[in-house]
């Protein structure tokens, strides 16, 4: 058993964050939403449409709904970059014009040079590789709701920050439903509308950022010791270390008006 | 007791990884007969199992071919039967040796690629983002490599024979056997039959090399060792395969034609 009675609603709009251990199932979570994997009991409703039900081929299409960013970014190694971005508008048969109008687009709109569209994605430091994975979700039928493993593991912390910055535009800006994993408490403070902790595939945590600052459990109380302690370390300093602003806790970003569909 | 329930399990393990493979086997050809095709990556496989394999497999079966020259003219010139070195090259190059050397070389070489290609794609999550991305994985990377396959293995083998039977001519000429009277017995009996046979094995040879490279490959399991031991296991499986897939065709085709 992975998940056991795991249960959340996602807002229209809005981005939340699964948080837990390594091992706890989240990445798990994220195979179900696509429905890589089936679930032995229980519902996924995306737009209302229960995923667990559908044949193969409505699931493709609902999959089109959706853009994954995985870990590490899984770009297609033997591909250009510009391939990868452009990968599902080749799918789509879109003319190499407006291919490449896409390719530029989305390359601009995650921060990259539109110049490194003919670059292997080996020749891409990680950060870069992650944002190329955001742009290829992106450009993926301009989903609506986008999914994150792991979007900022292995990375240096100014490249995590860019990376979570982007997350929060995308939802803020354009108004992306986002889902993101990950075990990072700094970004789930940061990009987080509602978290959801897991230990061991249960929910032991479901609120706001501020409501998880708060929260008595003693597995909570355990998992964010780390945190607490660098924060508390980092505000005793005089001289605070710039690579240790990133792990102050920052408000929740403002929330959409409530009302949309799950 | 408990040895009769580990063999009991055992072989319960082999019977369900012989239904996943056949399964899998399945889908492939169901995958290589039915539209949407990938046409860059068929041309593409086709370059790479065809071009790719050409220069090996040339000197392959122009080595292997002259070597079974010379034990065959030195018996036939024993019986005082050197003429027919040319029939004995085509039946032994073009029904058997051809087929299966082609075969397991480009067996090595194919089946090693596709494993670590697949495999190193699947522990980096790319064939996860293809599925997520709405495309079918059997389409876009194994249909591919079957089709290519299936074309590239049957014109190789037609080079590696007649490489093949063309070193045997010159291994001829060492043992006084002309190159009119050596030509004269090739073609006699290289026959539409003959051909048939020799033709008929790379297409089965394709659909074995590739079920087996992609089938491990897409459960490789374990990162890099995994994808280290399931491309190990892919090539003694496929060229292993390759033999007894010979020896069943043989049989099958020598029933059919009534030899």
């Amino acid at each position: 058993m992975i998940l056991l009675n795991v249960s959340f609603r996602v807002t229209r709009g809005q981005t939340r964050v699964i948080l837990g251990p390594s091992g706890s199932g989240k990445s798990t979570i994220l195979r179900l939403l696509m429905g890589l994997w089936q679930p032995d009991s229980g519902n996924i409703l995306v737009n209302g449409e229960d995923i667990t039900q559908v044949p193969p081929e409505r699931m493709r299409e609902i999959r089109r709904s959706m853009g994954i960013v995985f870990q590490q970014g899984a770009l297609f190694d033997s591909m250009t970059v510009g391939e990868n971005v452009g990968y599902t508008l080749l799918e789509d048969r879109h003319s190499e014009e407006e291919i490449e109008a896409a390719v530029e687009k989305y390359l601009r709109m995650v921060g990259l040079d539109p110049g490194l569209r003919d670059r292997m994605p080996d020749e891409l430091s990680g950060g870069m590789q992650r944002r190329v994975a955001i742009a290829r979700a992106l450009a993926a039928r301009n989903p609506g709701i986008l999914l994150y493993d792991e979007p900022t593991t292995g990375l240096d912390p100014q490249s995590a920050e860019r990376i979570t910055d982007l997350i929060v535009h995308l939802r803020d800006a354009m108004g992306k439903t986002s889902i993101m994993v990950t075990h990072d408490i700094a970004d789930a403070f940061k990009v987080g509308n509602r978290i959801t902790v897991l230990d061991r595939g249960v929910v032991v945590f479901e609120g706001t950022s501020e409501e998880l600052n708060e929260a008595k459990d003693p597995f909570i109380e355990e998992f964010l010791a780390p945190f607490r302690k660098a924060i508390a370390a980092a505000n005793t300093r005089e001289d605070c270390d710039p690579g240790m602003e990133r792990l102050a806790p920052a408000p929740p970003p403002p929330r959409p008006q409530p009302g949309g569909s799950p | 007791m408990e040895a009769l329930t580990a063999v009991g399990n055992r072989l319960r393990r082999v019977l369900e990884v012989v239904q996943d493979v056949t399964l899998f086997c399945v889908s492939v050809l169901r995958s290589a007969f039915f539209p949407p095709y990938y046409k860059h990556e068929i041309l593409e496989q086709i370059h790479f199992s065809m071009i790719g394999s050409m220069f090996i497999v040339m000197f392959s079966a122009l080595v292997a071919g002259q070597a079974l020259a010379i034990q065959l003219a030195r018996e036939l010139a024993k019986q005082g039967a050197k003429s027919e070195l040319g029939h004995f090259m085509v039946i032994s190059s073009v029904r058997a040796l051809g087929p299966v050397l082609t075969g397991i070389v480009v067996a090595s070489r194919m089946s090693a690629g596709i494993t670590a290609e697949l495999g190193t794609m699947k522990s980096s999550n790319q064939i996860d983002a293809l599925i997520a991305f709405g495309t079918d994985p059997m389409k876009r990377l194994v249909a591919p490599r079957m089709i290519g396959l299936w074309i590239a293995l049957p014109v190789l083998t037609i080079l590696g024979d007649t490489l093949s039977v063309i070193g045997g001519g010159f291994i001829g000429l060492g043992y006084h056997v002309t190159l009119q009277s050596y030509y004269n017995g090739v073609a006699r009996y290289l026959t539409p039959a003959n051909l048939l046979v020799g033709m008929i094995k790379p297409i089965f040879f394709a659909i074995l090399i590739t079920t087996v490279a992609c089938w491990k490959g897409l459960t490789a399991e374990g990162g890099a060792k995994g994808v280290g031991v399931a491309t190990t296991e892919s090539v003694v499986i496929s060229s292993v395969g390759i033999l007894v897939t010979d020896f069943i065709c043989t049989k099958l085709i020598f029933r059919v034609l009534g030899w």
